[in-house]
């Protein structure tokens, strides 16, 4: 008999009932709203008559649209923005969700503040209207992103009803060299199976390149299953992730932090268990990465070259492969490291926890950033901007010629309402390298904290090695 | 949200792969807190030489006659990757789109689509393929037909039978609401709770 994955662990200390065939009813722990899309939940689930039923189990923050220059105030070049601001504002207390508003301490981009705060912890599901929700899966847990209706069902019913997922299992061999991390890897995978390599599926992201990754790392790794395909990522929980998680303010105490403790170490795949699929990467020789074209799969090594539509595996990714040349304005053969650089964007869900910070601080200290080049930093909350602070983290980031915002997704996508400018090739330790959406006609290139840090330095795409 | 049993109607190919729902509405677009008004900037990016001006490309195919009338959106696979935004969603509806027929979806963006009476349809690449042929061919004789009643597509004289759980086609074809249909369960979620308390302290906040 098969043993069960960590998938199904978590999965059936859901399961409420089944739901036809295919599905089931899960119980979700925790439900985390932002302001983009928060208010339009709850307004519509008043106005179809149903509560929230377990608004001690909800939370809420600002971090789409809120503005993230110094000073802020609810006023943002968002659209209408401050009305978003304001009607979650109002929803949500009206509601009885804790909210961390602008100015509140805790404060912060959601899937960096539920993991520091310990809302997100090992063994719970959590969900949240936004693709990036799998990022908690560093943590052992099983999240997902929905779309806005679904958040309403789960807010009413504290259940989603969901389709049985196909398993996968990543397994990355060897160990990273170092200045390599977790946002290379998971470069690399999608790069080396496509951006819908991930086919729908849970993954377990396993092998001893991920078990020698910090916590932050494996939150930036399951952060970017999503652009894999997949429905979500999830990393069974270690002695590491105890130590993460252990003491931080909703964590469990006392009894409920042993019985939690026993309970999370039983969470991980048993050697018989099966998954549908399973991929193994080697990773010992593998340099840092960077995204060059408009799909996540267009990915090559910071000292690579762009690659030919010739290469492509059939004729719609040579044509997205055409079309992404144009967008880029690059040609075949080019080498990444030639590409001048106008702007460098430190910030994101994906890579602005304090690891990131500091990696990044590491490759500034002492340097410049490029004179022609417009640098920004923008912590993942307001919690890492403090603890930043603290170990003088923003003057290196200032010395050297960036901005040092406040918290919240920012450049990302044109939240706060601010973008790039057309043409505009930036490098950005973010997730998406879509068309315009750092601004209308910008040019991202997706990196590693070390390796954006490094072009900034350098004014055109380049390692960190590149510096020493 | 409801659904028509079946219907007929224009197809309009959109053959690129991994749209993704950026593409299908920028976030600058989302400009209130509201579920409508949302299909001014659909496909904004590509579907206006300025955005700003929001002057028609007319290189676009849903700005060229009669695609400018469709009801059936012909999509490369991994359709709607990307944002979680449901707006993509009720854009692509309240545009006038009904059904998107393709190889693959963005699971978010599928669930959302079923949560709005818009059918997500997957055929294998080869099939979508070739009904965007016929259809370059002659848009207004060659329209699709989505039959959700009998799982099927039908273009001419060809069928091609298409895979949609029991529950969704139930549910849009009598247009019930989700969360009325899973508080009748509310006693199983009840003891789902008592019990978890119980079984796992640590988890309850």
């Amino acid at each position: 008999m098969n043993g069960q994955t960590i998938i199904d662990k978590l999965w059936n200390a859901h399961r409420v009932m089944k739901i036809g065939d295919e599905s089931d009813l899960l119980y979700i722990d925790r439900i985390f709203l932002h302001e983009r899309t928060g208010s339009i939940a709850l307004q519509s689930l008043e106005h179809a008559g149903f509560d929230v039923r377990r608004p001690s189990r909800v939370f809420a923050t600002m971090d789409h649209i809120v503005d993230t220059t110094p000073g802020r105030t609810d006023r943002t070049r968002v659209p209408n923005g401050a009305e978003f601001i304001r009607a979650t504002r109002e929803s949500v207390h009206a509601a009885g969700i804790t909210l961390f508003d602008i100015g509140d301490p805790r404060q912060g981009i959601v899937h960096v503040v539920s993991p520091e705060l310990g809302i997100a912890l090992p063994g719970l599901t959590l969900v949240c209207p936004d693709s990036h929700t799998g990022t908690i899966g560093g943590l052992g847990a099983l999240a997902w992103g929905i779309g806005s209706t679904d958040a309403e069902h789960a807010l009413a019913t504290q259940t989603l009803i969901v389709r049985r997922p196909r398993q996968m299992r990543v397994r990355f061999d060897g160990s990273l060299r170092p200045g390599v991390t977790a946002k290379d890897l998971i470069l690399h995978l999608i790069g080396r199976h496509g951006a819908g390599g991930g086919a729908g599926s849970a993954i377990e992201f396993a092998g001893e390149a991920v078990r020698e990754l910090p916590v932050e790392g494996r939150l930036t790794l399951c952060n970017m299953a999503v652009e894999f395909g997949a429905w979500t990522g999830v990393v069974a929980p270690d002695d590491s992730t105890i130590e993460y998680v252990r003491g931080r303010p909703y964590a469990p105490e006392d009894a409920a932090w042993d019985s939690a403790v026993a309970a999370w170490r039983t969470l991980s795949s048993d050697e018989t268990a099966h998954f549908h699929a399973e991929i193994a990467v080697e990773v010992g020789g593998l340099g840092p990465q960077v995204s060059w074209g408009t799909s996540l799969q267009h990915i090559a090594a910071t000292d690579g070259v762009v690659p030919s539509p010739d290469e492509a595996a059939d004729r719609h990714a040579k044509e997205a492969m055409q079309r992404a040349l144009q967008y880029m304005d690059l040609q075949p053969g080019q080498a990444l490291s030639a590409l001048p650089i106008a702007a460098a964007f430190i910030g994101s869900c994906t890579n602005a926890r304090l690891s990131d910070l500091r990696e990044a601080a590491a490759v500034l200290k002492g340097r410049k950033v490029s004179s022609d080049v417009r640098a920004l930093c923008v912590p993942g909350s307001s919690t890492v901007k403090r603890a930043a602070e603290a170990e003088g983290l923003d003057a290196v980031f200032r010395e050297a010629g960036f901005e040092w915002r406040e918290s919240g997704c920012s450049l990302c996508f044109y939240a706060g309402g601010e973008g790039f400018s057309p043409g505009d090739r930036v490098i950005s330790s973010t997730n998406r390298n879509f068309e315009g959406r750092q601004g209308p006609g910008t040019r991202t290139h997706l990196a590693s904290p070390a390796t954006v840090a490094a072009s900034a330095v350098l004014g055109r795409i380049g390692s960190a090695g590149e510096l020493s | 949200m409801t659904m028509d049993p079946t219907f007929r109607g224009i197809a309009a190919p959109l053959m690129r792969i991994n749209v993704d729902t950026d593409a299908i509405i920028p976030s600058r677009e989302m400009k209130r807190v509201s579920k409508t008004g949302l299909s001014e900037g659909l496909f904004a990016n590509w579907r206006y030489l300025d955005p700003g001006a929001r002057e028609p490309n007319p290189d676009f195919i849903l700005n060229q006659a009669p695609f400018d009338r469709a009801s059936i959106l012909l999509a490369g696979k991994n359709f709607g990757c990307g944002s979680s935004r449901e707006h993509a969603v009720w854009a692509l509806k309240e545009w006038g789109i009904r059904a998107v027929i393709a190889a693959s979806f963005g699971s978010i963006f599928a669930s959302n689509c079923l949560n709005n009476g818009v059918l997500p349809v997957r055929l294998d690449e080869d099939t979508v393929e070739t009904i965007a042929a016929d259809v370059m061919e002659d848009p207004l004789a060659n329209q699709v037909t989505v039959d959700l009643e009998k799982r099927r597509i039908v273009s001419g004289d060809r069928v091609w039978e298409f895979d949609i759980g029991e529950r969704e086609r139930q549910m849009l074809l009598r247009g019930l609401s989700p969360i009325a249909m899973t508080l009748q369960s509310d006693d199983r979620i009840s003891k789902f709770e008592a019990d978890d308390t119980r079984r796992r302290p640590w988890a309850v906040l």
